[in-house]
């Protein structure tokens, strides 16, 4: 079995000890290949974020595998010693608000990763224009967060979320604040990135409207996953 | 690598510059209050400076003639003279009273010099204006400070005086402003009584059973005389022969006239550590709540605006910068809010000093010292901010 993209087995995590302990995710198993884009669904508190920072190396599943790009990061207990440089490396992340850094311009927040991992700074703006040129708002270069449209904010932090061409982007409702055309416009870029960029992408969502794009599903509801064919509309 | 502290500030600009001028303000006043302490150390020490003497020979056991009243015969620094090694010595009568200058009073230090002309111990070393005393009476030179110019009439108790030259930077170690006078006119206007209270006096003598002895008719007068008259001056000032070792001259006069004597350093010691001591330690505790209100301003400041980018740095630590990053953003800005506000205080302190009554002595060391203290502060403060930043979970990014 392929171990690029993005791999889960038996991934478990729990709140608390004892009698109080609280048990968010169980025996999860998820594969996402390189240029695939798979939906996450689930009512609240059926621990979507939970997985999601779990995949994202923001907290630790108590147990269970996560292969990423063919690297162990969490292994039963055992955990990649700096989580911190492999987010930065290898996980891209777009959320619901596109939390942009309010004091850096498009072309910097974008840059700002590469910058993070070592790159010089023409270089990093140059990754940074190239996507955003790709991502068709090239011409808010310059521009601050405050200045930008919702979408053009969103398809910035899809650029920041993509500047350090990670195996695997984690989108959490990347689509809440937009409207039905933007929505499924921000949906094609994801699904065109992804491609282009051999990139494994999870989109977190409960709006309706783009789950008949996913080609495949995973239903969360109480810890538990079951996985189902999507429509695949996107394209 | 961009300058994520630098950018903020750009980005948040009038923000940073308002909190600094607030900041500075109070800097301002801290660096003010440095200027005053240096101020009274200066004030105390023109005194001795400029006096010309080497020796102050005083009443026995007192700290005279500035800390404590001192009194001495007047013909005693004749005696002084004729000791190994005493080049110059000079009486000096030193009184503080408010002299009338028009229709207002102006508080000053009046000195008492011994006739003799510049350079005798006691005399103002150099004028701005006009000429030094040359007439035994009523004659007066004066600091630039009293508001008094050459030909202006003074009034010393019940006589007046012409300004006939000025001074600069000639204060008494309380900073009040100086005038000196004829050492004769001094000493008349220490213990010169109203009209009134000289009737009373004689009429006392005259009419008191004591002084009525059969077969001395004068005895009421001679004592009159003596009462009114002053035969004392509070200090004799001394300068040696080049080539003398001060302390074996000073110990001659101790020794043989049974007489108190300070050198320099001493009277230095005297007037800075104990005349001054109690408002130099005043005004360091003042030093040190400022220092500590503008260290918590700075801390609060700091906290506030890392706690405006909670989500910010949620972000950034998600995405993977590293702590050490996000603690220099928050120092660096804590550290730019310092050197703005010390910028604001120290140009507010310059324009500020010379308003005040009193002198206010900025010098370079100290604003140094500030400026490091300043930025010792802002480190501290911004202690709290990076604290709280480093706890913030890259998780919070993500809901």
């Amino acid at each position: 079995m392929s171990n690029r993209g993005i791999r889960i087995e038996n991934l478990s995590k729990h709140f608390g000890k004892g009698d109080t302990a609280v048990l968010a995710l169980k025996n999860i198993n998820m594969q996402v290949a390189p240029g695939e884009v798979v939906g996450l669904i689930g009512p609240s508190g059926s621990g979507k974020s939970t997985l999601l920072k779990c995949l994202g190396a923001v907290i630790d599943p108590t147990s269970g595998r996560v292969v990423l790009d063919d690297e162990i990061i969490f292994d039963d207990g055992w955990k990649q010693h700096d989580l911190r440089a492999l987010r930065r490396d290898k996980i891209g992340f777009v959320f619901q608000a596109p939390y942009l850094i309010p004091f850096l311009d498009a072309t910097d927040n974008v840059a700002l990763l590469p910058m993070l991992a070592g790159m010089s700074d023409d270089e990093a703006r140059k990754h940074a224009m190239e996507l955003l040129t790709a991502l068709d708002v090239q011409h808010r270069a310059r521009a601050m967060p405050a200045q930008l449209s919702g979408g053009e904010q969103q398809r910035v932090a899809i650029a920041r979320g993509l500047v350090n061409r990670p195996p695997v982007i984690l989108a959490d409702e990347p689509t809440a604040p937009l409207d039905s055309q933007r929505t499924l416009a921000v949906i094609r870029i994801l699904n065109t990135m992804a491609r282009r960029f051999e990139t494994a992408v999870i989109v977190v969502t409960h709006d309706e409207k783009i789950i008949p794009t996913f080609k495949r599903i995973y239903h969360i509801r109480d810890g538990v996953t079951h996985e189902e064919a999507g429509e695949g509309r996107s394209d | 690598m961009i300058n994520l502290a630098a950018r903020d500030i750009l980005h948040n600009w009038g923000k940073f510059i308002f909190t600094g001028i607030g900041l500075g303000l109070l800097i301002g006043v801290t660096l003010t209050m440095a200027g005053v302490y240096r101020g009274l150390v200066d004030d105390g020490r023109i005194l001795i400076d400029t006096s010309g003497a080497d020796l102050w020979v005083v009443q026995q056991n007192t700290l005279g003639p500035y800390a404590e009243p001192s009194s001495l015969p007047d013909d005693l620094w004749r005696s002084i003279r004729t000791i190994p090694g005493v080049a110059q010595a000079a009486n000096v009568t030193y009184l503080t009273m408010q002299v009338r200058k028009k229709d207002e009073d102006v508080r000053v230090m009046v000195a008492g010099i011994a006739a003799g002309g510049p350079g005798t111990p006691g005399w103002p070393p150099h004028l701005v204006a006009g000429r030094q005393i040359t007439r035994g009476h009523y004659e007066a030179v004066a600091d630039i400070a009293t508001g008094f110019r050459p030909g202006d009439r003074l009034k010393i108790r019940r006589n007046h005086y012409t300004v006939v030259g000025l001074t600069r930077r000639m204060v008494s170690s309380s900073g009040d402003p100086m005038v000196f006078i004829s050492l004769k006119d001094a000493q008349e206007a220490q213990f010169l009584k109203d009209n009134d209270a000289i009737l009373m006096q004689r009429r006392r003598i005259r009419t008191d059973p004591a002084f009525s002895l059969p077969g001395k008719p004068d005895l009421p007068e001679a004592v009159i005389a003596l009462q009114t008259a002053n035969n004392y001056v509070n200090a004799i000032l001394v300068r040696i022969y080049p080539g003398f070792a001060l302390e074996e001259v000073a110990e001659s006069i101790r020794r043989w006239k049974r007489l108190t004597v300070y050198n320099r350093a001493q009277m230095e010691a005297i007037l800075v550590g104990k005349l001054i001591a109690t408002s130099a330690e005043q005004i360091g505790l003042f030093l040190i709540i400022l220092a500590i209100v503008s260290a918590a301003i700075v801390a609060f400041i700091i906290y506030t605006l890392t706690m405006d980018k909670i989500r910010e740095i949620a972000v950034l630590k998600l995405i993977g910068t590293r702590n050490r990053t996000i603690a220099g953003m928050i120092l660096q800005q804590s550290l730019i809010l310092g050197v703005i506000g010390f910028v604001v205080g120290k140009i507010s302190a310059t324009f500020a000093a010379p308003l005040f009554p009193k002198y206010v002595l900025l010098i370079p060391v100290d604003s140094i010292l500030g400026f490091l203290a300043v930025l010792a502060i802002c480190i501290l403060s911004s202690i709290v901010a990076i604290r709280m930043a480093l706890k913030i979970d890259p998780a919070e990014a993500i809901g």
